[in-house]
């Protein structure tokens, strides 16, 4: 009796929770539910979102093709592969044609003048598309960098391409602060930074010569310790990228940062650069209370003290620690016209906050008007963890992570904890 | 109803109460005290320098910082677990197919004593369960890295 009263009670609050889900959409609305787990996107009002394939594993970033096959890479290979083409024959919404090729792991995927790119962690290949979009010699990619720096930390080699042949590599800091010993209470920081000629920072090469090496790139841009999310914006005719700010303050300076201070600082930055642009790690970080620049504690500074003029300003600034791992600028029509050259940006969600509760887990959107951000930023795709709960505790269900937009302006999200690929599309008119 | 032997009965009492009895004194009291203060001790020393890698459930960041449940690490030799915490560790753990890309500094500025209730605390809690590590063992194994 007692176990039936406890099931029946249970099935009530599983209702009334469904039902308070439903009920949020007068500002929101959900996907329709295809998918094997419970997990409901929260949109704004007119957008829905289909899981167009799951079960991928670590997906990482995406590329969509003219005729709107999608392209994952993964870190992990999944049965032996490390790149899967997700195919919507019957224009359903729903992948129904997935096909593994290629056995290197990796985050970068671009779509390029015939080309799909991709990288590992230490190098960035290609392969050639045919007339019928597809590859030419899937166990033969052409080598286009290689003997790129992966010492373990920040190793992701994400990649963008612009439209004057160029190819551009995040090559992240193996630190976090450049100190002498990595992470270690009490360590100073190295001045000058040995770090910065050959890593933090954003490498340039040609996008079509084979095998080349650090001596044939340049250092396009400097001073940033990790990027994961940038994007050619045609708007400006500009790279964009989001910097993964320095983890551990209070760790590292309990006299100097409260557990509370540590999980807000410093901003995640969206920086737009410039051949030779400087953005000061490890010198300074962004505070994005103060809205200053302010000395890093390894070399000396206290919280307050300014420093970094020589380093550029970030475009915009977010919460702390919550990843950019994605950034997009949408250049379709689908969407509502607020949308036009905004940014999107997939937040990997913290970990770094702890013991204070973790955020982000979701996308997030800047609206931008003549190559600026126009607004704030709001949260456009949200509860990929699955609940509030989740969030706070860190145990994610979904954590964004790439971002494409495909030919009917629709949007693609990547998922790299458990490989789901959402498609969110506009339907209100 | 069934009768059931006596025979059997006094063999399942036997049982039971051997059960019983083991679980409510395997060791003197003193000893449970004394593990029950380390890991209470070991708790504070987790939250302050490993809390914000290894998490407050011990289960790690995906592919960034290690689970500390159950590993090979954890539960395996003790002197391989006090060097990790005495000198870090970068080389590049796997767990399940998972590799994590942080790096672990050294903890050597802690003194033998918080090592060796960190330790206890992690061997039992998140779901782990192994012997105590003590002061003395972080000692020996700190005299033969110098
Ligand atoms: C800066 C983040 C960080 C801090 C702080 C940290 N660790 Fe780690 N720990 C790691 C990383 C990253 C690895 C894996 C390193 C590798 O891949 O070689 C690791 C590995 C380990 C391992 C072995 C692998 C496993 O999962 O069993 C143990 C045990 C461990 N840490 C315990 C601790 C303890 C105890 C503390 C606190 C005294 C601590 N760590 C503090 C990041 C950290």
């Amino acid at each position: 009796m007692n176990l039936q009263l406890g099931r029946l009670l249970g099935c009530v609050l599983l209702l009334s929770s469904v039902s308070f889900y439903a009920c949020a959409g007068d500002t929101t609305s959900v996907n329709k539910h295809n998918s094997a787990d419970d997990v409901v996107l929260k949109l704004p009002e007119g957008f829905t979102a289909k899981v167009f394939a799951e079960g991928l594993g670590h997906t990482r970033h995406i590329a969509v093709n003219t005729n709107g096959d999608v392209y994952v890479k993964l870190s992990n290979l999944k049965d032996g592969k490390g790149i899967y083409r997700l195919r919507d024959t019957n224009g359903d919404g729903i992948a129904d044609n997935i096909t593994g090729f290629g056995n290197i792991k990796g985050t970068g995927i671009a779509i390029k003048n015939g080309y799909l790119y991709f990288s590992s962690d230490e190098e960035v290949f290609r392969y050639k598309l045919d007339g019928n979009n597809n590859i030419i010699n899937p166990d033969k990619p052409e080598k286009i960098v290689t003997g790129l720096l992966s010492r373990h930390e920040h190793e992701a080699k994400a990649i963008a391409l612009d439209n004057s042949g160029n190819l551009y590599v995040n090559i992240g800091a193996y630190s976090n602060a450049c100190q002498v010993s990595d992470r270690q209470k009490g360590s100073p920081g190295m001045k000058p930074c040995p770090i910065l000629d050959s890593a933090a920072g954003i490498w340039k090469f040609s996008a079509d010569k084979l095998n080349q090496t650090y001596g044939d790139g340049v250092r396009y841009a400097t001073g940033l310790r990790n990027v994961v999310g940038l994007n050619w914006n045609t708007a400006t005719n500009s790279l964009f990228v989001m910097q993964h700010g320095r983890d551990q303050l209070h760790d590292l300076f309990p006299n100097l940062y409260d557990a509370k201070q540590s999980a807000e600082l410093p901003a995640e930055c969206m920086y737009e650069l410039h051949q030779g642009s400087n953005c000061g790690w490890p010198y300074i970080y962004y505070d994005e209370f103060q809205h200053k620049k302010i000395l890093a504690p390894e070399y000396g500074g206290d919280g307050k003290i300014t420093a970094g003029e020589d380093a550029q300003d970030p475009v915009y600034a977010f919460p702390g620690h919550l990843a950019p791992n994605g950034l997009l600028f949408y250049t379709g029509n689908q969407f509502p016209q607020k949308y036009k050259n905004g940014a999107f940006i997939a937040f990997h969600g913290s970990w770094n906050r702890a013991p204070e509760p973790q955020k982000g887990y979701l996308v997030a959107f800047l609206p931008f008007k003549d190559g600026k951000p126009s607004g704030d930023w709001e949260i456009f795709a949200d509860n990929f963890s699955g609940s509030p709960e989740l969030t706070a505790s860190g145990r994610a269900k979904h954590r964004p992570c790439g971002l494409a937009q495909g030919p009917d302006g629709s949007i693609y999200v990547t998922d790299d904890s458990k490989g789901t690929v959402w498609k969110i599309s506009y339907i209100a008119k | 109803m069934r009768i059931v032997r006596s025979s059997t009965l006094m063999c399942i009492l036997f049982v039971l109460s051997a059960v019983v009895m083991s679980q409510i004194s395997p060791k003197p009291v003193k000893q449970r005290n004394k593990l029950a203060a380390s890991i209470e001790r070991g708790k504070k020393v987790y939250a302050d320098q490993c809390l914000t890698c290894h998490q407050a459930d011990g289960l790690g960041v995906q592919n960034m910082n290690p689970p500390l449940v159950k590993t090979k690490w954890v539960l395996g030799d003790k002197k391989q677990l006090i060097e990790i915490v005495l000198k870090g560790k970068k080389d590049g753990v796997e767990i399940d197919g998972d590799s994590y890309s942080n790096v672990m500094a050294s903890h050597a500025d802690l003194t033998d004593l918080q090592i060796a209730d960190v330790l206890t605390y992690v061997r039992n809690s998140f779901g782990n369960k192994a012997k105590a590590i003590t002061e003395a063992e972080v000692k020996t194994v700190r005299a033969k890295l110098k």
